[in-house]
């Protein structure tokens, strides 16, 4: 307790050290950049995520059609004469190195030379299907066959229409989902485990301020969290951003609402952190399942459509994707912006109904 | 404008299905006096304070808080109060002077964030994070928060129980300068010593009741006497009333493996207590005296120890 240095006259509080609203808000964020695993969650996590899946999907030049021939006198000339398609693979085999070949996958058909030549395939496979036409055509124009018609080949790959065009709009919605739940939902109730909540509102503070504070940090980290998933996406991936930053801004925003609406009325009344937790995973898991997150959504039944539809990450993946991938404008995205203001406004309403402050 | 900091009548909360935890509490707590609330764990003073501070409803009774009632006057009167809790934990991340200044922008007036520091001695500390002080420091800090808005009204829920030494010291030093500044304080306490340093007054509280009332030296002296003399001696061979009847010796209790004796006169009554022992042929084991102390009190009246 000694040798304290004599301390400069103490600059004048200014006006942002008296508002409560930027000190609440401050102590959240000061709170989440000290935590090192918060940080990693939110922004690293989705990026090697992305660049994790974007590796594993990654387009591929087509794959060519793999045939085998029966060894046999003419086996050679019929070799040849496959081997002189395009994208076409073709070897000879003895009978039974074929049938192990076609039985493992490693081709996709066996043609047993003759007059006529025999194809042995199994139809239920889609490759073995192309891998007949694509035989036939070639021998069939071999033996002599003209073409009735000479069609042009037009070449498109799009951005777009890839898997990882997919997937980085739905990993920013399950980014805002899971930010905006845990964000909000945990804080709160570990606030009001140790107490520090029933501590604070035991002082004049405003309770609007305190709840106010979690919406403006939300926002505030919305600005950082989008930014990096989407530009990670652009610039790794090539993916594509046809529409406006206002309509995908708007998308991110009224998400981040829904989502800090749900967060909060999963606290509202939980007293530990390990309820909090069960009950946003119980909140969270039909969506990361349901809403295409990782695949489209269409894939499920029409009976499980209606319920698909009302969830609100499918609502902000949705969105996202007619912003990203089609270029929609404001006008287009009503009813997804529409569905989320809903959940929005509907949640906070419940919550702060709900709401154990001491 | 009245004089009494707190005045409550009938207060009583029940906890569904069957814990009375209040049972019909009467308190008047008069503005600029340092008043203490004693008694065991779960005698109910956590809750009584807790619904003086307008954290917990009670199921009936009255309640008038300087002057006003909690209800539509909360937030004016939240102003005018400092409190800390029992058991506090704030944002680990964040550092003391961050914390001072989060708490001291909720009050619309009261002191700078240095000068509280300075108050409970945390200087040294200021830009440490709240999770590597230690828990006296803790404690000092959660009562900077609560000084922060310049309480008329000073609430402290047990502030030394388990300090080291020097952190206690400055706590209690705390107290003395809000006496010293004309404001009131309530706290509550396990440690006798400390009440008897720091309290004009004190209730002493049992099963949600207040059983006894009035400054430490008025209580001791009314309820146990000036001194009381501690002895060992084999259970048989001497008897309450014997004791009792001996001269200077008011009352007799048993006390372990002995006995306690409340005294007025000590010379007069241990010259008497060896010839009573000597004359029954007992063997006194160990004998030693002390000035009567609330714990003392506490026993007498319940005949069980506090921190039972």
């Amino acid at each position: 307790m000694t040798d304290v240095p004599a301390a400069a006259p103490p600059p004048a509080p200014g006006r942002l050290d008296r508002s409560p609203l930027v000190q609440l808000t401050l102590a959240r964020v000061r709170g989440f950049f000290r935590e090192p695993s918060a940080v990693f969650w939110t922004f690293a996590f989705p990026v090697l995520l992305t660049i994790a899946l974007g590796v594993a999907f990654r387009s591929r030049p087509p794959e060519p059609v793999r045939t085998a021939v029966e060894a046999g006198p003419r086996a050679e000339a019929v070799r040849a004469a496959l081997a002189a398609g395009r994208d076409v693979t073709a070897e000879v085999l003895a009978p039974a190195a074929a049938a192990t070949a076609l039985r493992t996958g490693r081709v996709s058909i066996v043609v047993v030379p003759g007059d006529p030549p025999s194809y042995r395939h199994d139809p239920t496979r889609p490759e073995s299907r192309l891998a007949r036409a694509v035989v036939d055509d070639l021998l069939q124009r071999a033996a002599g066959r003209a073409d009735a018609l000479a069609a042009r080949d037009e070449l498109v790959t799009e951005p777009g229409t890839r898997y990882v065009d997919f997937l980085v709009p739905g990993l920013v919605g399950m980014n805002i989902m899971s930010a905006g739940m845990w964000g909000v939902g945990w804080v709160i109730v570990e606030d009001r485990q140790k107490k520090l909540l029933r501590r604070m509102v035991a002082t004049p503070m405003r309770r609007s301020h305190y709840l106010l504070a979690f919406v403006l940090v939300r926002l505030m980290f919305l600005v950082l969290e989008v930014p990096v998933l989407v530009g990670f996406g652009v610039l790794a991936f090539g993916v594509p951003l046809r529409g406006s930053l206002l309509a995908l801004g708007a998308m991110a925003v009224l998400g981040a609402l829904a989502f800090a609406g749900l967060g909060l009325l999963v606290a509202s009344r939980a007293k530990n952190t390990q309820t909090a937790s069960g009950l946003m995973n119980v909140v969270m898991m039909p969506m990361f399942v349901l809403s295409g997150v990782f695949f489209s959504a269409d894939h499920f039944p029409g009976f499980v459509q209606p319920v698909v539809r009302a969830l609100p990450l499918t609502a902000l993946n949705d969105g996202l994707r007619a912003v990203m991938n089609e270029g929609a404008g404001l006008v287009a995205l009503a009813p997804q912006a529409a569905l989320l203001a809903a959940v929005a406004l509907a949640s906070f309403g419940a919550a702060l109904r709900l709401f154990r402050w001491a | 404008m009245t004089d009494l900091a707190i005045r409550c009548r009938g207060l009583v909360k029940r906890y569904p299905p069957d814990v009375l935890a209040v049972d019909g509490l009467d308190l008047e707590i008069v503005r600029g006096e340092c008043f203490g609330l004693l008694g065991p764990n779960g005698a109910g003073k956590t809750t009584t304070v807790e619904i003086l501070e307008g954290l917990t409803a009670p199921t009936s009774g009255d309640v008038e808080v300087l002057g006003r009632r909690w209800g539509r006057d909360a937030p004016a009167l939240r102003a005018r109060l400092g409190i800390t809790l029992q058991e506090t934990h704030l944002y680990e991340r964040l550092t003391v002077e961050e914390l001072v200044r989060l708490f001291r922008s909720f009050y619309p007036r009261g002191r700078s964030v240095d000068e509280v520091i300075a108050l409970v001695a945390l200087q040294e500390k200021r830009g440490a994070r709240y999770e590597r002080l230690s828990g006296g420091q803790k404690q000092r800090l959660a009562v900077a928060c609560a000084l922060v808005g310049e309480p008329e009204l000073l609430f402290l829920d047990e502030p030394t129980t388990g300090l080291d030494p020097q952190s206690r010291r400055q706590l209690w030093d705390v107290v003395l300068a809000m006496k010293a500044r004309g404001r009131t304080v309530l706290l509550t306490t396990h440690y006798m010593d400390e009440a008897e340093r720091l309290c004009d007054r004190v209730a002493i509280v049992d099963r949600g009741k207040v059983i006894a009332l009035g400054t430490p030296r008025e209580l001791i002296a009314r309820v146990v006497g000036q001194e009381v003399v501690e002895f060992q001696a084999p259970a048989d061979g001497v008897t309450e009333s014997a004791l009792r009847a001996l001269p200077g010796v008011q009352a007799a209790r048993r006390a372990g493996a002995g006995w306690a004796l409340t005294v007025e006169r000590p010379h007069v009554a241990i010259p008497a207590l060896l010839a009573h022992l000597d004359e029954k042929g007992v063997a006194l084991g160990a004998l030693s005296t002390h000035r009567a102390s609330l714990e003392d009190v506490f026993v007498t009246l319940t005949g069980r120890n506090l921190r039972d």
